[in-house]
């Protein structure tokens, strides 16, 4: 039943990592972005995962909830690796045959790429994971706040992304009825040719467009019922605060940052 | 009479083996005859949706057996498409599943997926629309241009069109005024009589299970807690209401003049009612 798949995207808890503010953790994991991609030696790499690990220990998000999480990027990552693999000229040949060559260069490009993309991916899980989508996007929408200078409607971005979230087990659940109800007129999704089964998708798809477009409409109404007008003037009920873990978090960002350029300009 | 369903110590179990297990139906036994109408009552979360669709294979049992005409309905994956057919589901809303561009075809969808030829196909869509009182100029409009009774009212010709031996409608008249209630009953209650088919209808109208069915299946707590005549369930009112559920209005009268000593019967429809209080009318004046 599609009523069986997790959304892996939150794990409550009240780790410490958990309790970190919204912006920090989205901060955060821009920092660790980019101290990512200004690593060049494995040693900077050591040093990063160390940080990852050390994160992931805190947050008591199970190492394994995280790779089960990697399971539908194997394909890119095996695509990258390979990619590296085969067109990195540096470094003395280790194979060639017929128009393929591996280099000593490559292999380490491509373990490189890998670690890389591994730990970019794991870091974003990791807030994800430990943070709820409506705290989320309130961190989004408080970062992006000065972007409203400039004639960003990010109040109403920010609301569209908290209802789209609200409304993901809504639509799965609705999916779930559209199929059992067709499937009781015999429809048949698991069988015939990639065409039929491609056909035997409308069935589910307009009405489900059709639910979609009524339910918005119906909660666009209830909200103007209520005097909802945007964000001019609104208040909140949880307002976001900086404790004193988050300058922690930031120090530690900061420090982890300077000792990456460090190791490159040292040439470790 | 032979049994055209035969539920056998069935149990279901959702999502089992991980935290969110949950035990929906709970060794229920039960057959069903030709021809029968059924009521199933109990309160949300009883296991009524989970016990319909195990009855035409939508989901398949934890433990336990379904037997459609003497076959079990998993002993093949070919019988178990064809119970699709043999016993036709209309869920809850089912005005929300319509998709088609025509009333036509929406209702001709059922069929067309039995494999049945173009002309037989159109002798059941035209026949089935016309047990909903669907007229023939409303067949070649968008069913999206219909009211909510008349997708409705598609929607369970859609279903009818299969011909299935068995018809569940979960809660078939829900939402509808009583115009558009009264209507759909009807229409179900020809479609039994035409086909000699099975009915199992869920329904919180106490009223509407009395005066149609021939007998109430009552779930509580994934058991299947009472089986009878609805003179024999509504005899047992208390357990009734401890189990959520409510009674007749005019049984619950009753049974208030029973505690003020009138010595009156059981009744659960409005005929009945007026008959004994016509036949204590003339037992006084005389």
């Amino acid at each position: 039943m599609l009523k069986d798949i997790t959304l892996g995207q939150f794990f409550p808890g009240n780790s410490p990592i958990h309790r970190l503010d919204p912006r920090t953790k989205l901060l955060m994991v821009v920092v660790y972005i980019i101290a990512l991609f200004t690593a060049k030696s494995w040693l900077g790499y050591l040093i990063l995962f160390g940080f990852l690990a050390l994160a992931v220990k805190l947050s008591t998000i199970s190492p394994k909830v995280l790779v089960r999480g990697m399971k539908p990027i194997v394909m890119i990552v095996i695509f990258t690796a390979v990619l590296n693999l085969l067109f990195t000229p540096d470094g003395s040949v280790l194979v060639h045959f017929w128009v393929i060559t591996i280099t000593t260069g490559g292999v380490s490009r491509a373990i490189m790429m890998t670690c890389r993309i591994l730990m970019l991916i794991s870091a974003t899980f990791l807030m994800t994971y430990t943070t709820s989508p409506i705290r989320l996007t309130d961190g989004l929408e408080s970062l992006m706040g000065p972007l409203n200078k400039i004639k960003v409607p990010v109040h109403e971005l920010s609301m569209m992304m908290s209802i789209a979230l609200r409304f993901i087990p809504t639509l799965i659940e609705e999916t779930d009825k559209i199929m059992s109800a067709q499937k009781a007129r015999g429809a048949d999704f698991e069988n015939g040719s990639l065409m039929e089964r491609a056909r035997a998708l409308i069935p589910i798809l307009v009405p489900l467009f059709i639910g979609a477009f009524r339910r918005a409409d119906e909660l666009a109404t209830a909200m103007e019922c209520r005097c909802y007008h945007g964000g001019e003037g609104r208040t909140k009920m949880n307002q976001l605060h900086y404790h004193r873990s988050d300058f922690l978090a930031f120090g530690s960002g900061a420090a982890l940052v300077a000792v990456v350029l460090g190791i490159n300009a040292l040439g470790l | 009479m032979e049994p055209i369903l035969e539920i056998k110590d069935l149990s279901y179990i959702y999502s089992a083996g991980t935290p969110f297990e949950h035990k929906a139906l709970d060794h229920v036994s039960f057959s069903v005859g030709r021809g029968e109408f059924i009521g199933i009552i109990g309160h949300t979360g009883s296991g009524k949706s989970t016990l319909m669709q195990q009855l035409n294979g939508l989901l398949k049992p934890t433990s336990g057996q379904v037997f459609l005409g003497g076959q079990d309905i998993w002993s093949d994956k070919k019988f178990t498409r064809q119970a699709r057919f043999r016993v036709g589901l209309v869920f809850q809303y089912p005005e929300y599943q319509i998709f088609e561009e025509t009333v036509y075809r929406d209702i001709a969808f059922g069929p067309k997926n039995m494999g049945l030829p173009e002309k037989e196909i159109d002798r059941r869509v035209r026949e089935a629309a016309g047990f909903v009182g669907l007229t023939e100029e409303q067949l070649n409009v968008s069913p999206f241009d219909l009211s909510g009774g008349q997708k409705r009212r598609v929607a369970i010709a859609g279903v009818i069109a299969m011909e299935p031996e068995v018809l569940i409608l979960d809660e078939p008249t829900a939402g509808l005024d009583p115009t558009g209630r009264e209507d759909i009953l009807g229409n179900i209650e020809a479609y039994r009589k035409a086909k000699n088919a099975t009915i199992m209808m869920v329904s919180h109208s106490m009223e509407d299970v009395a005066r149609l069915t021939e007998r109430l299946l009552v779930l509580n707590g994934s058991h299947l807690a009472m089986d009878g005549t609805p003179a024999e369930v509504f005899a047992r009112a208390p357990e009734l209401q401890d189990m959520g559920l409510g009674i007749p209005q005019v049984t619950k009268v009753f049974l208030e003049l029973q505690k003020l000593g009138l010595n009156v019967p059981n009744v659960y429809t409005i005929d009945q009612a007026v008959a004994e209080l016509k036949a204590i009318r003339e037992r006084k004046s005389c």
